[in-house]
């Protein structure tokens, strides 16, 4: 059928019947255009997964509200009674529910974004279909957890603060954070994909990222405590998760001005732009190679 | 053939792939220790070479019959050819998106079938509306009847196949490679599926057909291919290649 001379012949022939490389990344543009067509993926996907999780609980969704609750418990028994760290917050339920909250919004993408594409290798064997759907679906999932937590706390803060305008920046603030979120999450998927130690790992850098964003505690008034310099506060406030907490406490919680982080918005819009981009740059590069072996 | 169209050209095409064959040693922790501190390389990598310089054009309206003993290379050069695994030299030029469609093919077990149904033809780029047109055909063409509103887990595994022939083939594709999903189906189903193959021949597609029940090869293709141990043994009419086979498989 083919000649010894079969590599040019072959190319030529290729090329005059316009087929093309199978297994060839896309240009980055024509991937994003392909990664929109499949958004109706991404959405049902996501809704699969979430009834899924919780299709074998007796409680069923109703899961969706209680973990949120439960965890707030947990934390505000250990950090708000034990440790009382709560000193010189006034309304230190809705100050740690949003930092939790928020905190764990980012943690879960990245620990379950980091399982995305290995979960479902068969998938990805068999169907062609731009990989970074799954990533998005998984951010998407959090996402509507994000929104019922969002809600829990609406309930919380309008109870004891009462509603304000200054709520509606919650919606630029949300947005910002799940830019990021989607960015991070692409890059994880991507890690964990090829150094599955990755997932042994995460919990323990995620943890240590909670003790540092100042969700049970004031960082100024930390900071104030023992006497650090100006400049601790300075660098602390570019850790991207204070600056979507700081962010959410702004809009939400009148009398944080104290507590607030020195320009939160600022850092927070740079961040969710950087990330996202970076994230989408970084997981496309091994588009072709997701899914080998 | 010389005037014919081609829809799918290996050239050269070489896999090579690395598989981890378990931890190595006893597996403990010790033992994972001392390998990283001789600073050795995982040695339990091992590369294989599946595929080794395989060339063929497939042309519009071929069925081709991928024949072999088992680990031959034949899943790994449909995998290949659907561009799911890249290749370590040569290169598959393909006209369209291959579709594979293999038996391991696992959809999301936790979910209905009517679920699966949509997920897959989402994935696979059809549009809502589109499967809603198609839906009842596809459930009635994989003849699951009332266990479409079962969790896939609760399927066997025929049934499960039949569901995801169904939907792969659901759409029209340029290029169809089917792995063996027709093995596990029964008398019935099978028949259904190789008029199905029959009908995306007709359709000018071109599919690619693993199998290693040679009657079904012979009845639905028109052309084979040979492998052995990632070699091209032999390409050529069906008839020709399976008989050559079963005579070498004899001695």
């Amino acid at each position: 059928m083919t000649g010894p001379t079969g590599a040019t012949d072959a190319a030529a022939l290729a090329r005059r019947y316009g087929l093309s490389k199978s297994s060839v990344r896309p240009p980055l543009g024509s991937y994003l255009h392909e990664l929109w067509s499949r958004r109706q993926f991404v959405v049902s996907y996501a809704a699969a997964r979430t009834y899924a999780m919780y299709a074998g609980a007796r409680l069923g969704s109703i899961w969706q509200v209680l973990t949120p609750l439960l965890n707030a418990a947990v934390y505000y028994l250990a950090f708000g009674v034990l440790l009382g760290t709560k000193n010189g917050i006034d309304n230190y339920v809705a100050f740690l529910l949003s930092g939790i909250f928020v905190f764990t919004f980012t943690q879960r993408c990245m620990t379950e974004g980091s399982r995305s594409l290995a979960l479902n290798l068969s998938l990805i064997r068999t169907l062609h279909f731009p990989r970074a759907t799954l990533p998005l679906a998984y951010v998407l999932n959090e996402l509507n957890q994000m929104l019922v937590s969002l809600g829990i706390l609406f309930v919380v803060v309008g109870f004891t603060d009462g509603p304000a305008w200054s709520w509606l920046l919650v919606v630029p603030a949300m947005l910002l954070q799940v830019m990021f979120n989607i960015g991070i999450t692409l890059v994880f998927a991507r890690i964990g994909t090829f150094v599955s130690d990755i997932t042994q790992l995460l919990p323990f850098v995620t943890r240590t990222w909670l003790y540092a964003s100042g969700i049970f505690f004031s960082l100024p008034a930390k900071l104030n405590q023992v006497d650090a310099p100006g400049w601790v506060i300075q660098v602390l406030a570019f850790n991207p998760i204070s600056a979507y907490i700081d962010i959410i406490r702004r809009s939400l919680l009148e009398e944080h001005e104290p507590n607030q982080l020195p320009h939160a918005w600022s850092i927070a819009i740079v961040w969710s732009f950087v990330m996202l981009a970076s994230g989408f740059w970084y997981f496309w590069q091994a588009e072709d190679r997701y899914g080998r072996g | 053939m010389g005037e014919a169209e081609p829809t799918v050209i290996a050239d050269r095409l070489d896999i090579i792939y690395k598989v981890i064959a378990g931890q190595g040693g006893k597996g403990t922790a010790a033992t994972a220790l001392r390998r990283i501190v001789k600073r050795q390389d995982r040695p339990t990598i091992r590369e294989v070479h599946a595929v080794k310089s395989v060339s063929f054009t497939a042309y519009k309206g071929d069925a081709i019959g991928v024949i072999g003993r088992n680990g031959s290379g034949k899943s790994t050069m449909l995998r290949a050819i659907a561009g799911l695994l890249p290749p370590a030299a040569g290169a598959v030029y393909t006209g369209g998106r291959p579709s594979l469609l293999g038996v391991n093919a696992a959809m999301m077990n936790d979910l209905t079938g009517d679920r699966n149904v949509v997920l897959g033809c989402l994935a696979m780029g059809m549009s809502a509306a589109e499967i809603q047109r198609r839906y009842d055909e596809i459930v009635e063409f994989s003849g699951i009847g009332d266990f479409i509103d079962l969790p896939m887990s609760t399927y066997s595994s025929g049934m499960a196949a039949r569901l995801k022939f169904a939907i792969a083939s659901a759409k029209t594709h340029d290029i169809l490679l089917v792995d063996e999903a027709l093995a596990t189906g029964d008398a019935e189903f099978r028949v259904r599926s190789e008029r199905k193959i029959k009908e995306l021949r007709d359709q000018a597609g071109t599919v690619f057909l693993v199998s290693h029940s040679l009657d079904v090869v012979q009845e639905t293709c028109n052309r084979a291919l040979w492998l052995d141990a990632g070699v091209l043994k032999l390409d050529g009419p069906v008839d020709e290649v399976v008989a050559a086979y079963i005579k070498s498989t004899r001695s």
